[in-house]
């Protein structure tokens, strides 16, 4: 008797939680309606066998329980053919009614036209970056076995043809509106999945081989592109942005990007010149960069050149820096070397200098056990020996402070640093940081970036 | 003299009865003490995932408290995943129910390799130890997701990568070797030891179920063991079947030339498959209760034995609809959503036979009973949303959201769970000798059908908008709102209640071991064999001194003019039929004609 009513109300409950529910598909921004109205189709078909079959099981229930009496009786009845057959002539109809669609729409799904904007996306643990075709419209053969640490996209550097590619290293792409785009998907490592999920389509990334899918936006805005498909500790933190505009836009945006040749020969700046404005720095830093625990001022020696250049416009920008007191006052001298020009001049002078490992400051913890949190949750971007890479945007860490690296651990997991949305990659410290959950996991991986040096 | 197997043999006094307690409970050959071995060893390790899936679900519905590290968060989900769907699913139905209602229900003495099936059982506790063992090595248990696609799941940086992912491999090898040896001894008994008159359309459906998901069992399981031996090859010769050229840690491995999508097809034609290696007996298990309990014959008997058939036939050509958005060939997608819909057919079917069952009955709802409901509401939910999945299109923003994981968990991790308790509590008092608390039994149902729908219901909206699976948090999304993070914590709050309450029955199986009312031979008035032995529980040989003939199919609920509402499958009467077997079907106001029918009749055609 209950279990008729609450076949009842569950069935009803369903239904109402169905309309009320907020969770529903986000307004789409492509072409594909088709898979919107499949989905529809079966909505309704499946719908009604849900509530029809339920209803009709809860009434059987409560019609034919066994009464207290002990009169009740049930009826002998093994089979019913007419009945059986009816059964399967209408599941059939309900079953094909949702296959042709689904099946007429996959043909399109998988049918890109000939005039389709090529663009490639290619990810990594767990970082996304673009290409399109240069001037001669096509894109040059790329190849993991060509990735080097200024050639992330692992364009063929032989290949004429793609000399002219041009390239995207922020997770940032553009796609002009109403155009036909045919995403070509490669990856570097492991799966991963490329999916916008206003858009409705998606499609795995494999190491060794390319895939496809298409799709033509329409909706100007910004949608972010996820990895859907297990790729690493960093999985969920995988994130780039889609940017859907006029084609005028697009074309200026596009215009404003480099091609694969110009990053393989980018201006080097100047050490000399960039001495000159080291010398506002080297009062807290130290002459050779070596750092001073009692000024806050870390290590900068042994930094990469693209590191440092990028941390001063952040700390320009106020990317970084606004919410604790040491970062203000980096942020201030920080406008010193005010220019683009001065900032790499000067970023290519801390590269001169030499770099000695800093002396450990804080106690010892136990470092195998900070090789397997660094192995399987740094090492992807920070590189197995520490060294970082501009490929994947991580500074090198090895030989820095003990005391600064904690103190930014710290600050990534209160969010002092990291959260500002012009930090492409802030973000993702904030979330790995949880990997070290206590002071004692901390110290675990400092101690084993220490056997680093 | 010709050798007779035991299970044939009919002189009980040919069977030694073990004496000391080690030959009874320990090394013991006798079919229902393994079973109970299987059982408690599967129940003990599916605890060990009930576990994991609480501190997943608190992992994801309190991200801020951050009780997980990104690492053992993956790593509670893949070995969740693996010991539901192998270690307690697979296991508890074949190895627990298969290997104690096989003999009873066919009416033989045991299986027909009893040694075998006592070598099943320890190699298959082997196989759990070995995984559990992963839990205390160095790195961990393996974290690739249950799945374990390469070259994820062997790459240096995956937590477990290294000796979890090993210990997981070997124990996989050695777990289907046990499946294999009581895998053969299902299948031999079912074919070659069934007692006198019991032909193959007068089995009990719970029977034919097992049969059919053991030979799924038996040829998906080594598409499995291959992959897993080539991915084991992989990870410690450096081996490329499935690892090709790319990146580890910023520098290129030294292997080339394997393909990840090999793996995901050797994967998942055990995999697709595996899911009707544990739907099959449920499906056949649930058949018996309903229709014990609504006192009424299973509704299209004929037809529900052929539904078993075809949907294991097909189920070896669906696997791909895993892959849809894998980078296959996309023109697979065609096929394989045709096959994979086609398959919707006979499972409907069943769904129809279920209710009409139902239909007309005098139905009794107790514990057992509850269960079986419970089971039908959610396998129609669960089915339904297989729809939408199959179909390859809307597969597409479907795949990889919680959708997908709210869809599998509603169809083969509650809709089996429901019938597995339903199982217990129906078979207690066979295996027992005593009943059940009824009211604590009842609370335990509710909460458990109420409480998983309230997790699962949600959870396929969280799908439609787009929120994907295996994220250790969500993190900042625009298209995600702040409401989707309520949703998450209530799922969690529900799961917890849900968990807890599995508590009630093991309170209930325990307490009511001392407490229960004797139960008697046939409490539920069964037809089937094993209601019929003569001591509840059986004794060793099962059947005392003589086998017992069959003379009907195994549903004579409620026959017209019978003294009772049920005729046991051995009582020789008047009173009998066989499903469309019109013209032997004998009719009360006929009973000169059945007078004068041979016996002759009765034995297998």
């Amino acid at each position: 008797m209950a279990i008729a009513v609450a076949l009842l109300l569950l069935v009803v409950g369903s239904v109402i939680f169905h309309f009320a529910s907020p969770w529903w598909f986000t307004d789409i921004a492509s072409h594909w309606d088709n898979i919107d109205l499949t989905i529809t189709i079966t909505f309704w078909i499946t719908g009604f066998v849900f509530i029809a079959v339920n209803l009709f099981m809860a009434w059987s229930i409560y019609r034919y329980r066994q009464k207290k009496d002990g009169k009740s009786e049930a009826i002998y009845e093994p089979e019913n053919k007419k009945l059986e057959m009816g059964l399967s002539v209408f599941t059939t109809i309900g079953v094909a009614a949702m296959l042709a669609p689904g099946l007429f729409v996959w043909a399109q799904f998988i049918s890109v036209p000939e005039d389709a904007q090529e663009v490639e996306a290619l990810g990594s643990q767990w970082q996304w970056a673009f290409r399109y075709p240069g001037e001669d419209g096509e894109l040059g053969t790329a190849d993991v076995e060509h990735i080097t640490d200024t050639n992330p996209w692992g364009v063929n550097p032989n290949d004429p043809t793609g000399q002219d590619d041009i390239v995207v290293k922020e997770p940032r792409m553009y796609l002009p509106l109403d155009v036909p785009a045919r995403v070509s998907l490669r990856s570097r490592d492991v799966l991963h999945n490329f999916t916008v999920a206003q858009f409705r389509a998606k499609m795995d990334l494999i190491p060794g081989m390319a895939t496809f899918m298409w799709l033509t936006p329409t909706r100007t805005g910004e949608f972010e592109v996820l990895c859907e498909e297990y790729c690493g500790l960093g999985h969920h933190i995988m994130r780039a942005e889609v940017v859907i505009t006029e084609q005028d836009e697009f074309d200026a945006w596009l215009g404003e990007q480099p091609t694969f040749a110009e990053t393989q020969s980018r201006p080097q700046g100047d050490p000399e010149a960039g001495q000159q404005s080291y010398t506002a720095c080297a009062s807290c830093h130290g002459q050779n960069g070596e750092g001073n625990q009692s000024m806050n001022a870390p290590r900068i020696a042994g930094l990469q050149p693209w590191y440092v250049e990028r941390q001063l416009r952040y700390y320009q920008e106020g990317v970084r820096g606004t919410e604790d007191q040491i970062g203000q006052q980096m942020a201030a001298m920080a406008n010193t070397v005010g220019s683009e020009e001065a900032r790499r001049n000067v970023s290519a002078y801390v590269a001169t200098l030499d770099a000695e490992p800093a002396e450990a400051t804080m106690e010892q913890g136990d470092a195998d056990r900070g090789f397997r949190i660094y192995r399987d949750n740094c090492a992807a971007c920070h590189m197995k020996d520490g060294t970082g890479s501009w490929s994947t945007d991580a500074p090198s860490l090895v030989g820095m402070n003990d005391w600064y690296l904690a103190r930014q651990l710290e600050m990534y997991r209160n969010g002092q640093r990291g959260e500002h949305p012009e930090d492409d990659y802030g973000y993702q410290m904030n979330s790995m940081v949880k990997a070290m959950r206590n002071d004692e996991q901390v110290a675990a991986v400092l101690s084993y970036l220490r056997t680093l040096q | 003299m010709a050798y007779v197997p035991l299970a044939d043999q009919d002189d009980a006094h040919a069977m030694h009865d073990p004496e000391s307690f080690v030959s009874k409970y320990i090394w013991s050959q006798d079919h229902k003490v393994i079973a109970i071995q299987y059982g408690s060893i599967a129940i003990m390790v599916g605890l060990v995932a009930l576990v994991l899936s609480i501190m997943m679900r608190l992992q994801l519905g309190f991200p801020g408290l951050a009780l997980l590290d990104p690492a053992s968060y993956y790593q509670a989900v893949t070995m969740h995943g693996m010991i539901m769907v192998v270690y307690l699913l697979t296991a508890l139905f074949l190895g627990g129910f298969g290997n104690y209602l096989i003999p009873l229900m066919c009416g033989t003495r045991d299986m027909v390799f009893p040694f075998l099936n006592m070598l099943s059982v320890w190699v298959f506790l082997l196989s759990v130890l070995i995984l559990l063992a992963s839990f205390f090595v160095p790195g961990g248990t393996a974290g690739a997701g249950w799945t374990l696609y390469a070259p994820q799941s062997i790459t240096e940086g995956t937590p477990g990568s290294g000796n979890g992912m090993l210990l997981m491999i070997i124990s996989l090898a050695v777990f289907i070797i046990a499946f294999t040896m009581g895998g053969l001894n299902y299948v031999t008994t079912i074919l070659q030891a069934r007692t006198r008159g019991l032909t193959l359309m007068r089995l009990p459906l719970s029977i034919w179920g097992i049969f059919v998901a053991t030979i799924l069992g038996l040829f998906a399981f080594p598409a499995l063991l291959v992959s897993a031996i080539m991915l084991g090859f992989d990870l410690m010769l450096g081996t490329s079947f499935f690892i090709p050229a790319m990146l580890q840690m910023g520098e290129m491995n030294s292997q080339e030339g394997g393909s990840p999508i090999l793996f995901q097809h050797l994967f998942w034609f055990f995999g697709h498959p595996e899911v009707y290696i544990v739907a099959l007996p449920a499906f056949g298990l649930v058949s018996d209760i309903l229709s014990c309990h609504a006192r009424k014959n299973i509704f299209g008997y004929r037809m529900m034995v052929w539904a078993i058939i075809a949907i294991g036939g097909l189920s070896f050509l669906v696997w791909a609809h895993h892959m849809y958005v894998s980078g296959m060939n996309p023109y697979f997608g065609f096929f394989f959503a045709t096959t994979t819909l086609i398959i919707a057919v006979p499972t409907a079917m069943k769904v129809y036979n279920w209710v009409l069952t139902l239909w007309e009955g005098n139905i009794r709802l107790n514990t057992p009973m509850l269960f079986a409901i419970g089971f039908i509401f959610t396998f129609i939910h669960g089915g339904l949303t297989g729809l939408f999945l199959g179909n390859v299109v809307i597969d597409v923003p479907l795949s990889d959201t919680y959708f997908v994981v709210a869809h599998f968990h509603m169809v083969m991790g509650v809709s089996p769970v429901l019938v597995l308790y339903a199982a217990l509590y129906h078979w207690y008092p066979k295996i027992t000798g005593r009943m059940f608390n009824e009211t604590i039994g009842k609370v335990h149902f509710w909460c458990t059908f109420l409480g998983t729908y309230a997790i699962y219901l949600p959870m396929h909206y969280l799908g439609f908008l787009g929120v994907p699976r295996r994220y250790y948090e969500m993190g900042n999304t625009d298209f995600v709102p702040a409401s989707a993070q309520a949703l998450n914590a209530n799922i969690t709050l529900a799961a917890i209640f849900v968990a807890t309450a599995q508590i009630l029955f093991f309170v209930n199986v325990f307490w009511s071991l001392k407490n229960g009312k004797k139960s008697g031979g046939n409490p539920w008035g069964a037809t089937t064999l094993e209601w019929q032995t003569p001591d509840t529980p059986p004794k060793h040989g099962n059947w005392g001194e003589e086998l017992p003939s069959v003379y009907r199919w195994a549903y004579d609920y409620s026959v017209p003019g019978a003294p009772r509402d049920y005729i046991p499958q051995n009582e020789h009467g008047d009173f009998t039929a066989d499903p469309g077997d019109e013209e032997h079907l004998v009719h009360p106001e006929d009973k000169e004609h059945a007078h004068g029918a041979p016996d002759t009749q009765e034995i297998p055609r």
